[in-house]
């Protein structure tokens, strides 16, 4: 009524309501997740960097980044929903999450990489909530909820680890659950750029094994990227695989970790295949894994032991399979005998080197 | 960061993408309503910061607000390229130029505004919430929340006063950009 009445009000009323036109929405817009690729790209062409990114620590980089833009689109309505991890251990298992919990476990593993590094394993420890990456005060004070909370070491096993972190933050508001996650993939990366070549001597203990540095950061951008598609499934969102050059890495990674977990199904006699006790650096029998598709390539895998020379005049069996298939294989989302894959050879190497790719998701 | 991008950490461009390219697509969308040339204003600003990373003073003000005028610039010069090609006219480019100018003078001010303003502003328009609802997240009354709402608006209606709000001091002072 007044306003109706009243021209100075009513005038304003409407300055106001033009005002609200002018609120930029920039959470609304939809980046394009590989347009970050080619701005750095472009930068880097104008002023190469004088601390570089190691070339192994840009799929981890760059998926990080992907699994990010995939939280902040989906904002803060979706962090209880439900999400379906599998993974193979002798047969698949499938257990139900929350886009939270999947958080939580990236952050706890991704951390194990940190302790190597000297990185503290508190998470939140030295966060400074006053400095400007922590978004708001519901996040800050999540954060010193955190930090209280967190005061012994959390277990080296994978699993056991994801479910202390998850204990310790579980009325962690999502968004403090993704800052802490992101916080720590920043540290990684910035630290490693600045290690270089002195990371390449460690190894990262898992608890139950460890793996060399490299191979470790490029399983933690592995499994950023899985669990990003599992939680992009979960809520019927589109999610590209790696960028080729990214993917070709991952699939090195995983062809690369096959000799080794072949040789651990083997003493625990989880194979059938005949073996022969070969030296390591002697010839060997191999069977030729030809990946097809974006980061693909040929990869001769010894089959007598990790240390044996694998060469062409060995191979007793081919194995021909599409790149994201293999992945999907590695990841423990395909059954290692329904997976597509092209076979010649010696039927039980192929059975014995498919089962080992879905062993490696244990983590 | 600054100090970090002047010693060129790879790392810290990578941060400095991941906090700002949200903020720099969408202004320079907004300003040009086009997909291609709003990627490209990104890696235009960024590429101009990485470059220069000495360019940024932050006597003049936030680093953010600093960005946001160098996008704004950068999205206005593509637009104005387009007088020449495309079918609109000289007075609907400055038309386009003038409504990007209030848009991006409305970004500053919303980021420069005090955190109380700003975060009921937030809550009514963006989370679209009525200010009851906003009044209980803030933990204010709903007069309080009705206040900071009708300050909130008002500050950001002067963005619309052509000459109303002084631009970004810095302009005067820096006049490197990117071409």
């Amino acid at each position: 009524m007044h306003l109706a009445e009243c021209v100075t009000c009513a005038d304003e009323a409407l300055r106001l309501r033009e005002a609200v036109g002018l609120l930029h929405r920039e959470e609304s817009l939809d980046l394009d997740p590989l347009l970050r690729a080619r701005v750095l790209e472009g930068c880097l062409g104008r002023r190469p960097a004088r601390i570089p990114v190691p070339e192994w620590a840009s799929p981890y980089d760059a998926e990080a980044a992907r699994l990010d833009a995939l939280l902040r689109d989906l904002g803060d309505g979706y962090w209880t929903a439900p999400v379906r991890l599998q993974w193979f251990d002798g047969a698949p298992v499938s257990r139900q999450f929350t886009v939270g919990q999947v958080i939580a476990h990236l952050t706890a593993v991704d951390g194990l990489v940190g302790r190597s590094l000297g990185l503290p394993g508190k998470g939140a420890a030295e966060y400074d909530p006053s400095g400007e990456a922590v978004p708001d005060a519901q996040v800050a004070s999540g954060l010193l909820r955190h930090r209280a909370a967190m005061g012994d070491e959390l277990p080296l096993d994978p699993w056991d680890r994801t479910w202390a972190h998850w204990a310790a933050n579980r009325h962690l508001p999502g968004a403090t659950l993704r800052s802490l996650w992101r916080e720590q993939t920043h540290r990684l990366v910035r630290t490693v750029s600045f290690a270089g070549e002195g990371s390449s001597g460690l190894d990262v203990d898992f608890g139950n094994f460890a793996l060399p540095f490299r191979q470790a950061f490029l399983d933690r951008a592995f499994e950023c990227w899985i669990h990003a598609s599992d939680i992009a499934e979960a809520v019927d969102y589109p999610y590209d695989p790696p960028a080729p050059r990214h993917l070709s890495q991952l699939v090195d990674l995983a062809a690369r970790m096959l000799p080794k977990a072949l040789a651990e199904r083997r003493r625990a006699g989880l194979t059938t295949s005949a073996s022969r006790l070969v030296a390591a650096g002697s010839p060997g029998r191999s069977l030729r894994l030809e990946i097809e598709g974006d980061g693909g390539g040929d990869w001769y895998v010894p089959l007598d032991s990790p240390g044996a020379l694998a060469s062409k005049e060995g191979m007793v069996a081919h194995v021909a399979m599409d790149s994201l298939e293999f992945c999907q294989l590695a990841a423990g989302h395909v059954e290692p005998e329904r997976a597509a894959a092209g076979q010649v050879g010696d039927r039980a190497v192929i059975r014995d080197v498919l089962f080992a790719a879905a062993s490696l998701s244990r983590l | 960061m600054q100090q970090r991008l002047a010693r060129g950490e790879e790392a810290a461009l990578g941060e400095l993408y991941d906090r700002y390219a949200s903020l720099v697509h969408g202004l320079a969308h907004r300003v040009t309503d086009d997909d291609d040339a709003a990627d490209q204003v990104t890696r235009e600003v960024f590429g101009y910061i990485w470059e220069n990373p000495d360019a940024y003073e932050p006597k003049y003000g936030s680093l953010r607000s600093w960005i946001a005028a160098l996008t704004r610039r950068q999205a206005v010069h593509r637009l104005r390229q387009y007088e020449h090609r495309g079918p609109g006219g000289p007075d609907e480019v400055e038309a386009r130029v003038r409504e990007a100018n209030a848009a991006a003078r409305a970004d500053f001010i919303v980021t420069s505004m005090p955190a109380p303003l700003r975060a009921a502003l937030e809550l009514a328009y963006r989370e679209r919430v009525d200010y009851r609802r906003a009044a209980a997240d803030l933990g204010v009354s709903e007069d309080e929340a009705r206040r900071r709402l009708r300050l909130g608006l008002q500050m950001l209606s002067t963005a619309m006063e052509p000459g109303g709000r002084p631009e970004p001091p810095f302009e005067q002072h820096d006049r490197r950009g990117p071409a």
